[in-house]
């Protein structure tokens, strides 16, 4: 696309984890990708690699992918050691072949993480982080059950932090990139988003017990304060909404512990 | 000859909803809990019905080919979600949020559907809100606006330029809670190849599970597809990789009928393609057309100089210079077309010559450059990273890209095809925006269709169904179904020819973008009638799928997708070569006023054409649903 680019071409050398299913071993394949243009995707580059696999009659790399403009959170390639790879608040499928130089040997690995089992290649399972959500993620509003949109202002100040920690994709690369395989921010990203509303304060309590119980469950470590998540996160969510649901955790502990609980049974004529 | 019956109520356009609601069946609450529901896709439309529908106490079962609801492509739309909420005081209302789709539509909608949008679209906003969904607010606290597309009121809700997503995420979360509950079964990385029909009515689908390759029946009171839109028949657009036809198409041959699939829609800010190798078309906010200035060389010779040694004098601001009250604000689809004829006459720029340049110099002199970037540094930021250019040092190139299709599976006022028990919801079904949508309706349409229209109008049918009546997934239908499915798996992995899937998509892409695309002609479109069913041959002759059926196999998939895009796209170049007028996303460069406008002909096609499937190699059946407008008079459209 870019004129003075479109005459250059790249190659470089791809070892990639190729894994045949969840309980097979798995091992690096080394692969030659030549004559790239440096516009190109780097799942572009992959697209390419697997015609040529197919072509040959070889099983081509899967991968995981759908929107391609950093939205839905889907692919989750771990490249030369960095989850989504060399650039900054960007996802897999917004890093292109001008991030790389000719001749590079470039490792591409699936998002590691015990709670992130492999299903074939550079695909792993994150159904955990719907059981998450699944635990607490939401405020309860059935269709047809609410107030006015008006009828509760929210500060803009509040709204905007809640839209910050809104804007998380759900695609691990903060588990992917902590040493102890933690998804507090993920956890702490929803935790912060509806705590921040006044239409979450019913459920807060019970949410953050809830998620952070599932998390645990689920085998995702604990947090260390590296803050390698927020370097790896696509959208730059902020660590400080660690922070955050660790208060609103401690609080919801205390409180479950000493709170009064109604006797009262469900009556009614 | 397919029965259709669009249901629509009668009397007063503004009663037609409400006293539907109070006519149409209800179902007890203690029977609800012995239906058993599918719905089929997790977008907005089916996130919000799979969760409202189990909230009313129906069984649920969700089916998803992504690893998980969340990822569905609703999440990508920006810019935002209409509703007449006249919270601005600027004279909104239900009246004018119905008017402006319905003319926006060219006058190819249901005026009924139409007008039921515009007046659920309130209940979404309190909706949303209710689940936490993070909208835009002013300092008081209360919801932001925006204005959008040409509309004369502020009605537009937004959340930064991620509304899409965070609305996905709303419906996504009350899914969440639902299965949490136990109250829906969800079913990821499982994909619909087969609808199962028993004695005429929808009973059940046929799933395959992409991780394990196992394939399964399921048998329900009734099934629901919201599946969304087939852009991708096109191959290159702004939909995600993974988004197909394959649902509604497995529908269609079942007998549903596919009504208007000719009316796609091209947006016209994208980012060009820049090679061979491309995978998905990225577009550019139309709101940057406000500062923008669109032009092309005047001088063929001048299209791969740098544009800043092409000298004022030689620039060819077009949209400027056809449509001077409009300039470079006229509607979609008239700015897509103009930017096409440029590069027709060879005058467009970049290597591939697909490209007209959006240039901001001007704003940039008006504005300053931090005022440029306030304004839209995100889209600028963007552009930058797919690019590698600066739209502050030099213009951004732009050509338009495949966006959204309004054409899809006929439905009646009930959201029902004409296959009893089989509902379609959102961008699958072709109801609500005729020939051209509007901006912010898309996000409108999917929630009032799957929060507030389904769990209605879904009991009319359950209460004429005994509870219990739901036929074994063991019965003949089922069994047939699956061997159908069984068999076209075998056939792809069998082939073993030369060339990848990808290969016959990509050549499938450009015969419809070349012969279909913003402008047709009786001849180009016979020319694609004669192009297809050759691919088709050489698809089913020379693909090669490795692997096998019992793992993960990302080409078994996508063989089965292209398969229904080329059937797809066979059906959507024959509906437009029988639609012989100029409308909305369909120009047919026969029909057009001397400017070049669209050139409708309501004696002759104001009408749905609903296709019917008649059997393999047969032409299929053209129905036809009348297009009565009681309330308001079609008038031509004109942006001068």
């Amino acid at each position: 696309m870019v004129a003075e680019n479109q005459s250059k071409s790249l190659g470089i050398t791809l070892r990639v984890w190729r894994q045949a299913g969840p309980s097979q071993p798995g091992r690096f394949v080394e692969y030659q990708s030549k004559d790239l243009n440096p516009n190109m995707s780097f799942l572009e580059m992959l697209d390419v690699v697997n015609d040529e696999l197919t072509r040959k009659g070889e099983e081509p790399i899967a991968f995981a992918h759908d929107c391609r403009e950093g939205i839905c959170g889907t692919c989750s390639c771990t490249i030369n050691g960095k989850p989504h790879g060399p650039g900054k608040g960007v996802a897999t499928c917004q890093v292109y072949m001008r991030s790389f130089r000719d001749g590079d040997v470039v490792t591409v690995e699936p998002f590691r993480a015990a709670a992130f089992p492999v299903i074939k290649d550079l695909v792993v399972d994150r159904s955990a982080f719907d059981r998450i959500q699944q635990a607490g993620g939401f405020i309860t509003a059935r269709a047809g059950s609410a107030p006015d949109a008006n009828a509760l202002p929210v500060p803009k100040p509040d709204a905007d932090l809640a839209m910050d920690a809104a804007t998380c994709i759900g695609c691990g690369a903060c588990v992917a990139a902590c040493k102890n395989a933690s998804a507090m921010l993920f956890v702490a990203a929803k935790v912060g988003h509806l705590g921040l509303l006044p239409q979450g304060q019913a459920e807060r309590e019970r949410r953050v017990l809830a998620m952070v119980g599932v998390m645990d469950a689920e085998g995702f470590g604990n947090c260390t304060n590296q803050y390698e998540c927020s370097a790896a996160c696509p959208k730059l969510i902020s660590h400080d909404f660690i922070a955050r649901m660790n208060r609103d955790y401690f609080a919801a502990s205390l409180k479950a512990a000493v709170k009064p609980v109604s006797l009262g049974g469900s009556g009614g004529a | 000859m397919a029965t259709l019956d669009s249901r629509i109520p009668s009397g007063p356009l503004a009663d037609k909803w409400r006293k539907h609601k109070t006519e149409i069946k209800l179902v007890n609450p203690a029977n609800k809990r012995k239906y058993e529901i599918i719905v089929v896709g997790a977008g907005l439309a089916g996130a919000s019905a799979a969760s409202t529908l189990a909230d009313l106490g129906y069984k649920v079962k969700n089916f998803v080919f992504h690893d998980s609801p969340r990822r569905a492509h609703s999440i990508a739309a920006q810019g935002g979600i209409n509703a007449a909420k006249n919270y601005q005081n600027d004279g909104d209302s239900v009246y004018r949020l119905f008017y402006d789709p319905l003319k926006g539509g060219d006058y190819r909608a249901r005026e009924a559907n139409v007008h039921r949008l515009a007046e659920v679209s309130v209940n979404i906003i309190d909706q949303c809100a209710a689940l936490g969904v993070p909208f835009a607010r002013e300092y008081g606290g209360l919801l932001a606006n925006r204005s959008f597309g040409g509309a004369q009121v502020s009605r537009t809700f937004y959340a930064r330029g991620q509304t899409g997503q965070q609305l996905l995420l709303g419906a996504y979360s009350s899914l969440s809670r639902t299965v949490g509950a136990g109250l829906v079964e969800l079913h990821s990385h499982s994909e619909m190849l087969d609808l199962v029909v028993v004695n005429g009515h929808a009973k059940g689908i046929i799933v395959r599970n992409l991780v394990t390759g196992e394939i399964t029946r399921h048998s329900a009171d009734a099934v629901i597809l919201a599946t969304g839109g087939y852009g991708n028949v096109y191959n290159l657009s702004t939909y995600a990789r993974g988004s197909n036809c394959t649902a509604i198409m497995r529908a269609y041959r079942r007998g549903a009928c596919l009504a208007n699939p000719c009316y796609t829609q091209i947006h016209p800010t994208c980012i060009p393609v820049s090679g061979d190798y491309q995978s998905k078309l990225t577009l550019m906010s139309e709101s940057l057309r406000n500062d923008g200035r669109i032009w092309a060389p005047k001088n063929p010779a001048d299209r791969l100089k740098a544009p800043n040694e092409i000298a004022e004098q030689d620039r060819d601001y077009f949209l400027e210079r056809l449509y001077p009250s409009f300039g470079n604000l006229c509607p979609r689809d008239v700015a897509s077309r103009a930017a096409k004829r440029a590069c027709d006459d060879g005058r467009g720029v970049g290597e591939s010559g697909l490209g007209v340049y959006l240039d901001f110099a001007d704003a940039i002199k008006r504005l300053g450059e931090n005022g440029v970037r306030e304004r839209y540094g995100n889209l600028f930021d963007i552009y930058h990273e797919i690019t590698a250019e600066s739209a502050y040092k030099t213009p951004m190139r732009i050509y338009p890209a495949v966006h959204y299709t309004m054409g899809g599976l006929w439905v009646d006022y009930n959201l029902m095809s004409n296959v009893p028990g089989l509902f379609v919801l959102g961008e699958a079904n072709f109801s609500d925006h005729g020939a051209n949508r509007l901006g912010a309706s898309a996000l409108m349409q999917g929630l009032a269709d799957g929060y507030f229209v389904i769990p209605y109008t879904i009991g009319d049918y359950l209460a004429g169904q005994k509870p219990g009546s739901r036929p074994s997934a063991d019965g003949a239908e089922f069994k047939a179904a699956e061997d159908s499915v069984r068999g076209q798996t075998s056939r792809f992995l069998s082939t073993k020819g030369k060339e990848p899937v990808s290969h016959f998509h990509k050549r499938l892409g450009k015969i419809m973008w070349e012969y279909c695309g913003m402008a047709r002609t009786k001849e180009s479109l016979e020319t694609a009638l004669q192009k297809i069913p050759a691919l088709r041959e050489e698809f089913r002759a020379n693909v090669n799928v490795p692997g096998s059926a019992e793992t993960l196999n990302q080409s078994l998939e996508q063989a089965g997708r292209v398969a229904d895009f080329i059937d797809l796209g066979e059906l959507l170049c024959r509906d437009a070569l029988t639609r012989e007028e100029s409308c909305g996303g369909h120009f047919r460069e026969e029909h057009q006023h001397p400017d070049g406008e669209c050139k409708r002909d309501d004696e002759k096609f104001a009408h749905v054409a609903a296709w019917e499937f008649q059997g393999e190699g047969k032409t299929p059946l053209r129905n036809v649903e009348p297009l009565n407008y009681e309330f308001v008079k079609m008038s031509v459209r004109n942006y001068k």
